[in-house]
């Protein structure tokens, strides 16, 4: 009898294979975009505008074009002769390419200078005389809509305000009635300050215009290459079947190579003009100061209560600062993303939400920061009102949670705000964690060491995460539904190509989409390589972010694997000579029904699919599957973190960080742990340091890595992950997504314990980033934290 | 314009190239020598991801010009390991799952190479206190002291193998 | 990240060095570890017309200490040598503790001490070691050397009292009268960061009475500021509650804080307070 495969051994599901990617990166082999170089490609550099808000009056490239070594000096106006000065967003508002009239945040691109290097290009970016009349800035949600401010978005016919949207979801009246009933009132206002994805590497594009054939080619440092596409052909006018985009190797992109940036456009614009490949490498300040931002949300919030700890009703009001332009990169239904998936982890009856959307002189984004379109937001303020409402019970923060979450035999379950929860055992991850945590003994450690003057805290983060958006009835971005493909060929001696839509950034791709080809066929992961990050040579996808590459491309290439497999099962009856009914699938082999000795492997049916398939059959062994998912999938997690402050200096110290996932069926554990604590250092970096705000004059506070401070490995905590493994019910194979989670639900862990830790003092908060200075002040006057760190202009 | 000629060993051959000042040394390895396996990702000294060796020492190649390097040896990732065999910092990022993008990685591994020649036995602290210019987004960076851990082992044992 | 163009000069000597910089004037800059000055040549805030490397020069690598007990730090000692020292682990506690905490490991690799000090950073650390430890610049131009007491040196934001023509060639810490004890504490956002607040203790003792105490802050004023009144209310005294206090008081005052994203004034200044009194009460002390 042939021996049973051992899918782990193989490299299938539930395998912690080490990384295929691993091989290039750890010889310095990667190829990221700065490491092409073309054939007479020249560089492009941008000159941005320092001032936030200002009209242009003049600008004067006529020193530029002298330098030695310059090609080209690409104004707005030049681009507005080509119909490119602006362009659409993917939010249905327009943004500038490169500014004409005003520029309307600090960093906003005003001109492009090519040259023979990047240091000739500097020199002429240098040479480049602009004047403004300054016009006066705004730089938060409360300055747009006051009286008398200025219209930022002039530009825009009939915009008489600042405001670029209006939003509500949920049962108004039923919360108001619940309100009503409510013993208690618990009230939370803070704010989620600005923050940045900031990968390591910033954007960059190489433009490649071919003039004999009309064939436009981008490589370019995108999260979503067929997307890009799909904008190219609309934003320049060209056919989308001339347009290639290669998205290379990418060095981290958390949200932040999604978007079409002004930079890519002017590096094609620049190539067409002067029919040579253009590089466009953006420097930090650049990535900063101009690129999508995350967060900078004002919320006002409150829930209301049952005595007995029962909350009955939630509403919430959110003040979205949306820079100069509206350019979010989500789902077109959803205004401020999925934020309405606030309070989805806990059984309430009734939910509204408002929000508005405003105009300042920022830069504009809103994207999806390692997040599911604003669910960071969405789950910080649901997980800081938690804490806050249970001490406003006087109830301990676990139990007020257990009572609340919702229970495991409630799936699916159906959240006030519309979503439908597909499974998990939230009470089960709680106690996994508080058992980790050694709850009780911590608890009594942190009463005596009170009484010594001493102050330790706990916080508690219970979050789940709507992933793998979406299903096609209400996802899509410029009106393409959000679906992904995937095409599996597998070849005469059983190898297999694997082609899919979306793209890694560092989660591993090539690594897990070959496992979930071995889970399906048997095929060892070894045999398979997987494809990505070129359109010619891929199936349409939507792209990597919002946590959707494990439950959308990853169902279609299950399913993808599932249809060859159908397939090879017919050849495999026609090999053994019995009928299709008759053969049996076991890993990477059928047999015939009660003769398990009689089969043939994967690797035989693909031979024949080559040189030996009945009559009237097609040839070959190949197929592609189209994705469409019924819902997104709801992992949960319970992350506690313990501190201790020190109340003479502010400064606080995490002495230990425990993460209870449950993303369901984990395809490479390895990897899945990998996710989740780079995830709970993004979440620790936006607790403790990592934002970026502006002075009165619209000055960028966080425009470089001295004053944007992401943790090192110093001061990063260690982590403790444990897991629950709950199947999405829906999913082809049980997988939900989890590289955001951490992110998403870690920074109220963090919050959290640094309030508990002063829980005595009847402060009710502090905004991020928790900096000494601002615990400190909090312990000292008693009072609450608001709005981001002063700046110095501001101070003086 | 101005140029010199700068002799320097990179990765053990000599070279000998004419230069502007004024290029980063960063630069001369990725654009003039190819050696694309450093890279740059910040402006102001900060991240740590063009680390090379300077003479065996530890130096963001961003903050140095390459006519500063006339006369001294550099060693980049590229010069890490053989085509053929990984060094075992490299076998330890691997195993350990040290790295996601690759983008920080050859710098980190550049940073470890420096400690674990001055201290072939670190502890996860002196790990973490010698990475502290080398800022990695994906990671976490338990693995990546997991991963220095693996690599320090498999250096002593290779030592004491070979005494 | 792409320099403006400069003309580049490696003397092998001094005095090339010294002849070259008299011949450039005010548009040379003298490059020795160069983490200061590169970053801001990079990002083009720093433009000069020439540099003038002196990596080259042998002889001016070394840290020692003279017969007298004088200890010296010459011009391209870098912060990688000061922070493995065994000379300055047994005998300069003070310097000791600050060589680790500037910037990373790569930068320390490269950046100097005497470098540092020309760079006059506000928020520098160097300055205020050598300030608390009485120190001093030697700076040498084609006509000789010139000795400047670093409390002199250090004349403004990014401003050093060298005259054109002139080269700091070494640091001088004057010996100790009794045992030297001390420390620096640093309140920082993040590893490698420019302090929130930081303070330098550098104190001289015999059987327990204090001969001379320096103490020196970084980050709380215009520049590094010497809290000169704490400085004398310790000399002569031992250190208890009561003095220990009185100096922390002082040092608090001395400081002029301002508001900005690391913290509010009154916290600086409370941290000040903090610091000095964690100092004095145990000098081994090291911040978190």
């Amino acid at each position: 009898m042939a021996q049973a495969l051992d899918e782990i051994k193989i490299g299938g599901l539930g395998s912690s294979r080490k990384r295929v990617e691993d091989d290039r990166f750890l010889r310095g082999k990667g190829n990221y975009i700065d490491d092409f170089k073309l054939p007479g490609m020249v560089h492009m550099e941008i000159l941005r505008s320092p001032l936030a808000h200002a009209r242009i009056t003049s600008i004067d490239t006529s020193k530029a074009w002298q330098i030695p070594g310059v090609h080209m000096v690409l104004t707005g106006d030049m681009a507005a002769q080509h119909n490119l000065a602006w362009m659409p967003t993917l939010s249905y508002d327009t943004q500038a390419v490169l500014a004409t009239d005003k520029v309307r945040f600090q960093g906003q691109e005003i001109a492009c200078v090519v040259a023979d290097d990047p240091y000739i290009a500097k020199d002429g970016c240098e040479a480049i005389v602009v004047e403004y009349e300054p016009l006066p800035p705004i730089v938060n949600p409360y300055q747009a809509v006051a009286e008398g401010a200025p219209i930022i978005r002039d530009d825009k016919e009939g915009q008489t305000d600042n405001i670029c949207y209006r939003w509500e979801v949920g049962d108004r009246e039923g919360t108001e009635r619940a309100f009503a009933q409510a013993d208690l009132v618990s009230k939370l206002e803070l704010h989620y300050p600005r923050s940045h994805p900031s990968p390591i590497e910033c954007c960059g594009s190489i433009a490649d215009y071919n003039s004999a054939t009309a064939k436009l080619t981008v490589y370019m440092t995108t999260q979503a290459p067929h997307i890009i596409r799909a904008a190219v052909a609309i934003v320049a006018e060209l056919p989308e079947h001339m347009i290639r985009i290669i998205s290379p190797d990418i060095g981290g992109g958390f949200g932040n190579k999604v978007p079409v940036y002004p930079g890519y456009v002017c590096s094609i614009l620049c190539s067409i003009l002067l029919t040579r490949p253009v590089k466009w490498i953006e420097d930090k300040t650049g990535n900063l100061i101009s690129t999508h931002y995350a967060r900078d949300i004002y919320y006002k919030g409150e829930l209301a209560l049952r005595k007995d700890g029962k909350i009955l009703a939630v509403r919430f009001h959110c003040d979205s600062d949306n820079g100069a332009f509206f350019s979010d990169a989500q789902p077109t239904k959803f205004k401020l993303g999925l934020i309405h998936s606030a309070f989805a982890a806990y059984d309430i009856p009734f939910g509204y939400m408002t929000a508005q959307g405003t105009y300042t002189n920022k830069a504009p984004g809103g994207v999806a920061y390692r997040c599911s379109f604003r669910v960071t937001e969405a789950m910080f303020f649901q997980e800081r009102a938690i804490q806050a409402a249970a001490y406003d019970l006087g109830m301990d923060q676990a139990a007020f949670r257990r009572l609340n979450l919702v229970k495991s035999h409630q799936f699916p379950f159906r959240t006030p705000y519309g979503f439908l929860l597909d499974s998990g055992q939230y009470e089960k991850c709680l106690d996994v964690a508080l058992n980790a945590i050694d709850y009780d003994d911590f608890l009594r450690e942190k009463e005596e060491a009170r009484a010594q003057g001493r102050r330790l805290g706990i916080g508690i983060s219970t979050m789940t995460e709507p992933l793998g958006a979406g299903n096609s009835r209400e996802y899509d971005i410029l009106g393409i539904k959000m679906f992904d493909a995937a095409e599996l060929r597998v070849h005469p001696s059983g190898k297999a190509i694997l082609k899919i839509g979306s793209k890694t950034q560092g989660q591993g791709h090539e690594t897990t989409f070959a496992q979930i080809v071995t889970h399906e066929l048997g095929i060892p992961a070894a045999d398979i390589l997987v494809q990505h990050g070129d359109t010619d040579n891929t199936p349409f996808g939507m792209g990597t972010y919002a946590s959707r590459s494990t439950p959308v491309a990853g169902a279609a290439t299950a399913m993808v694997a599932r249809k060859v497999r159908a397939k090879a099962r017919k050849l495999a009856a026609h090999l053994l000579e019995v009928s299709e009914e008759d053969v049996e699938w076991e890993l990477g082999r059928f047999h015939v029904r009660g003769a398990p000795n009689n089969g043939v492997s994967i690797q035989e049916c693909a031979m024949a699919a080559y040189g030996n398939m009945p009559d009237g059959m097609e040839p070959g062994l190949e197929n592609n599957a189209y994705y469409d998912p019924p819902n997104m999938t709801w992992p949960f997690a319970a992350y506690i973190v313990t501190v201790e402050v020190d109340p003479e200096t502010g400064v606080w110290d995490v002495l230990r960080m425990v993460a209870v996932d449950d993303c369901g069926v984990r395809i490479n554990p390895m990897i899945v742990e990998g996710q989740i604590m780079g995830g709970m250092t993004e979440a620790y970096a936006m607790a403790n340091m990592q934002f970026i705000t502006y002075d009165a004059e619209g000055n960028c506070v966080g425009s470089n890595y001295m004053d944007y401070l992401l943790p090192t490995a110093w001061e990063t905590p260690g982590f403790e992950l444990h897991e629950v493994v709950t199947p999405s019910p829906h999913h082809p194979i049980g997988a939900k997504g989890v590289g955001e989670c951490a992110a998403v639900g870690g920074p109220a862990a963090f919050v959290n314990a640094v309030m508990d830790a002063i829980d005595d003092t009847g402060v009710r908060n502090i905004d991020m980033p928790l900096i000494p200075d601002r615990v400190w002040e909090a312990l000292k006057y008693r009072r609450d934290i608001s709005g981001a760190p002063p700046v110095k202009s501001d101070a003086d | 314009m101005e140029e010199r000629r700068i002799n320097v060993v990179v990765n053990g051959e000599p070279k000998s190239v004419d230069v502007e000042p004024r290029l980063l040394l960063v630069h001369f390895l990725r654009e003039v020598l190819g050696l694309t396996g450093t890279h740059i990702g910040c402006d102001t000294t900060n991240c740590g991801v063009c680390t090379v060796l300077f003479d065996g020492l530890p130096v963001k190649s961003c903050t140095m010009f390459a006519v500063m390097a006339d006369g001294h040896e550099v060693t980049t990732v590229e010069g890490l390991g053989l085509p053929s065999e990984l060094h075992p910092i490299q076998e330890g990022f691997r195993e350990e799952h040290g790295l996601q993008c690759g983008f920080c990685t050859p710098g980190m591994m550049m940073a470890s190479k420096a400690l674990l020649d001055e201290n072939p036995n670190p502890t996860e602290e002196d790990i973490r206190w010698a990475l502290a210019g080398n800022l990695c987004r994906c990671t976490g960076y338990q693995n990546i002291v997991k991963s220095v851990l693996w690599a320090a082992e498999k250096l002593r044992s290779e030592a004491a193998m070979s005494r | 990240m792409y320099p403006s163009r400069f003309h580049y000069e490696a003397p092998r000597t001094l005095d090339e060095a010294l002849d070259l910089l008299q011949a450039y004037g005010d548009e040379a800059k003298v490059l020795a570890g160069g983490q200061s000055l590169i970053p801001l040549i990079k990002l083009r805030f720093a433009a000069p017309a020439a540099i003038i490397d002196i990596n080259n020069i042998s002889g001016l690598d070394y840290h020692e200490e003279d017969s007298d007990g004088s200890l010296y730090v010459g011009a391209l000692c870098r912060h990688r040598t000061l922070e493995r020292s065994p000379l300055l682990r047994s005998k300069h506690p003070t310097m000791s503790a600050t060589a680790p905490l500037i910037s990373d490991p790569m930068v320390r690799s490269r950046g100097t001490l005497v470098g540092s000090l020309c760079h006059a950073d506000p928020q520098g650390d160097w300055a205020s070691v050598m300030l608390a430890l009485g120190g001093e610049i030697i700076a040498r131009s084609t006509g000789g050397e010139r000795v400047i007491p670093v409390s002199q040196f250090v004349v403004g934001p990014f401003q050093n009292a060298l005259q054109p023509g002139e080269i700091a060639v070494r640091a001088r810490v004057p010996a100790p009268r009794g045992t030297r004890s001390g420390t620096y504490l640093k309140l920082e956002r993040r590893v490698g960061d420019f302090a929130t607040v930081g303070l330098a203790v550098a104190l001289e003792t015999s059987g327990g009475t204090i001969n001379r105490a320096g103490l020196a802050l970084t980050g709380v004023g215009p520049s590094n500021i010497q809290c000169t009144a704490a400085e004398q209310a310790l000399a002569g005294k031992t250190l208890n509650a009561s003095t220990i206090d009185q100096a922390a008081r002082l040092a608090a005052e001395a400081a002029q804080p301002k508001t900005d994203v690391r913290g509010s004034a009154e916290f600086k200044r409370h941290v000040v307070y903090t610091f000095v009194t964690r100092a004095l009460s145990n000098p081994q002390a090291r911040a978190a």
